[in-house]
């Protein structure tokens, strides 16, 4: 076998899988510049996951995809509501949500489905060659014959990057997770942003939960997220809560989870359990080896000091 | 102490008229017969002496012991959501103990006992370190490290642990030596039962009238209070709560294999250690209280199965009403404090635990 025929599926793989990691941690990139942390991510990537089901079902692919960022508002907006408008404790009430996505999803896939748990076989977004790159060698394949939803994150991260470093509204967030109280002196309307932020989050999440159902599994299966939600906040802290750096972060977790195709294809003879625990290993060592050289927005998973509007 | 006891049955009321106003609606809700799956639901957790003991005690054991590893973690200050992991560990080498070690009886049925509490406190002290030397955040890690455990559950019941025709993914059945022994007239309930109330009575005993106990609460309510003021050595008070919190779960594990399963698969745990988290919550990590919430959770998820079964009622449903609740107590006290400068011992949570 070839260098080529063992690579150039590898990174393919690799880009395929970090998708929707990117997707959710992008998303989760603007929640914590925000000053909030997001655990319930995990449940808006099984939401979306459940919503696109629903929408390929019932309408094809793009309705699939308005389902699955649909369904990710939704937990969102819980989020939101328990935390920034009654202040309830961030990690428990995202714990709390994720336990809830998995039991509605499961509940609400039983009831629509039936018990039978039989692999339903839905519609997929084709992947889409662009022209003229997609021909260079190696690297084209891999980067640039893939579905649509996976374009999407080579152009949001540069653009949130620049919309995070360069505008207005990009310092305004960033000042209400570094010093809300400042903020909200200097006019920023901390908790409308931090709400607005917060949905974004939950709609990348929820598009990451589609991209697993309609650019790659093909189907809904129960606790199908896996704990992507958690590694992709991992993820956040591996890329410096830098757009450009987590999308490239992201691409290593690919690249790990993506190991256990390389390996079965050249033949490896390891138990196939020991590669699943990879990511997740991965996101440990990672952690260990990143957290301490970064600094974390300063206000994180801080409520605002009451009271909020007395001035 | 009539008021903590008047207390504690006022908690149970409300506890249990909010569970089951929440399935009703939720019921209501998806459009089921609400009055025959509130009946299942009762048929299969109380309804007989059988499903009381066999069904709801029996699951109520180890929901007892991880609730309680959770609220002592969490009463730290330590988001530990790993139980799931611990649980697992604790039952792989209480297994691997009492299949590979020859029996001598009682000793190696409590050697068991002690070696699952001891790798749920090994599987811990990873996150433990982790947090302890790196700064990573356990939520992220102990996660992980559930995923990790499964993993390797996954590996060993088809691998070194294997029974020997290998034909299932599971070990060969524990000898009858180092098995809990059921209760008489009491159905498959066993022994186990009457080791988690012990062990969550010590443990709400200790945090109430210990300097230890002192020493976690203060720990947990403020951190660098407790370090300038009380002079307490406050990362060797949360890593040794880390590890405990480890060992009671693990504990949970030992015990569901040597008094329920006697034997290791990948399904053994239906996530308890998850459940736990609520079960600690809304007994706002206090442990005789936790004893409550798990019977009530162990009822609940008891009677899912006869709803599912009955009734045609998803058994994940279960999991929303959890959530609910828990979603119903974290804002409840965020409401509370809002309201008024609460005193920080009326809320379930350490205030470390809220800002953190």
């Amino acid at each position: 076998m070839s260098q080529v025929e063992v690579v150039a599926p590898f990174l393919a793989a690799a880009v395929r899988t970090a998708t929707p990691l990117a997707l959710a941690a992008l998303g989760e990139v603007l929640v914590e510049r925000a000053g909030l942390i997001n655990i319930g991510l995990e449940g808006a990537i099984l939401a979306g996951a459940f919503g696109a089901l629903v929408g390929a079902t019932t309408a094809g692919v793009a309705a699939g995809y308005a389902g699955a960022i649909l369904a990710g508002l939704v937990v969102a907006a819980l989020f939101a509501t328990c935390v920034v408008l009654l202040r309830a404790d961030q990690i428990i009430t995202g714990t709390a949500l994720t336990l809830m996505s998995v039991g509605v999803t499961g509940t609400l896939y039983r009831a629509i489905y039936g018990n039978s748990g039989a692999a339903l076989s839905l519609p997929t977004s084709a992947p889409l060659p662009i022209p003229g790159l997609s021909s260079i060698p190696v690297i084209g394949a891999a980067l640039f014959v893939q579905p649509p939803v996976t374009y999407v994150v080579y152009l949001l991260a540069p653009a949130m990057a620049w919309w995070l470093g360069r505008t207005h509204a990009g310092l305004a967030l960033r000042a209400i997770g570094e010093r809300p109280e400042a903020a909200e002196a200097a006019g920023i309307a901390v908790n409308r942003l931090r709400v607005l932020a917060v949905l974004v989050g939950g709609a990348l999440g929820g598009l990451a939960g589609g991209t697993l159902v309609l650019a790659q599994a093909g189907t809904f299966a129960e606790n199908m997220s896996a704990g992507r939600g958690f590694i992709a906040i991992a993820i956040v802290v591996l890329g410096r809560w830098r757009p450009m750096g987590v999308a490239l972060a992201a691409l290593l977790f690919g690249a790990a989870s993506a190991l256990q195709f390389a390996f079965q294809a050249m033949g490896w003879g390891a138990p196939y359990q020991l590669f699943l625990a990879i990511p997740y290993l991965l996101t440990l060592a990672a952690l260990a080896g990143a957290v301490g050289r970064t600094r974390a927005p300063a206000a994180l998973g801080k409520p605002l000091a009451r009271p909020v509007n007395r001035s | 102490m009539p008021m903590s006891v008047f207390r504690s049955l006022a908690f149970a009321t409300l506890l249990v008229a909010a569970t089951l106003l929440a399935t009703a609606l939720l019921l209501a809700i998806g459009g089921y017969d609400v009055r025959l799956a509130l009946a299942a639901l009762w048929t299969g957790s109380l309804g007989s002496w059988y499903s009381f003991t066999s069904a709801t005690l029996v699951r109520a054991i180890p929901l007892m012991l991880s609730g309680g590893a959770i609220a002592v973690a969490f009463r730290a200050g330590v988001f530990n959501i790993g139980a799931e992991g611990q649980l697992l560990a604790g039952a792989s080498v209480a297994t691997a103990v009492a299949l590979g070690l020859p029996t001598f009886g009682m000793a190696t049925l409590v050697l068991a006992l002690v070696v699952g509490a001891a790798g749920g406190a090994a599987w811990a002290s990873i996150a433990a370190l982790l947090r302890a030397r790196f700064g990573v955040l356990e939520v992220i890690s102990t996660i992980m490290l559930n995923f990790v455990a499964l993993s390797a559950v996954s590996y060993l019941v088809r691998g070194p642990l294997q029974e020997p025709t290998h034909a299932y993914p599971q070990t060969s059945s524990i000898a009858s030596a180092v098995r809990l022994i059921q209760i008489p007239g009491a159905g498959r309930l066993h022994v186990g039962f009457v080791l988690a109330l012990s062990v969550l009575g010590a443990a709400g005993w200790i945090m109430r009238h210990t300097a230890v106990g002192f020493r976690l609460l203060a720990v947990g309510e403020s951190a660098s209070a407790s370090a300038s003021a009380g002079q307490i050595d406050v990362g060797a008070v949360t890593t040794r709560a880390f590890l405990v919190s480890g060992a009671l779960a693990g504990l949970a594990g030992a015990v569901e294999v040597q008094g329920v399963t006697f034997a290791l698969y990948e399904n053994i745990s239906p996530g308890y250690g998850y459940t736990a988290i609520a079960v600690a919550l809304l007994a706002g990590l206090d442990p005789w209280r936790v004893i409550v919430s798990a019977l009530l959770f162990a009822a609940l998820e008891a009677g899912a199965g006869a709803m599912q079964r009955d009734a045609g009622v998803p058994s994940t449903l279960v999991s929303v009403v959890e959530a609910l609740l828990i979603l119903a107590a974290v804002t409840a006290q965020a409401l509370r404090l809002r309201r008024s400068d609460a005193p920080a011992a009326e809320s379930p949570m350490p205030a470390g635990v809220r800002a953190s």
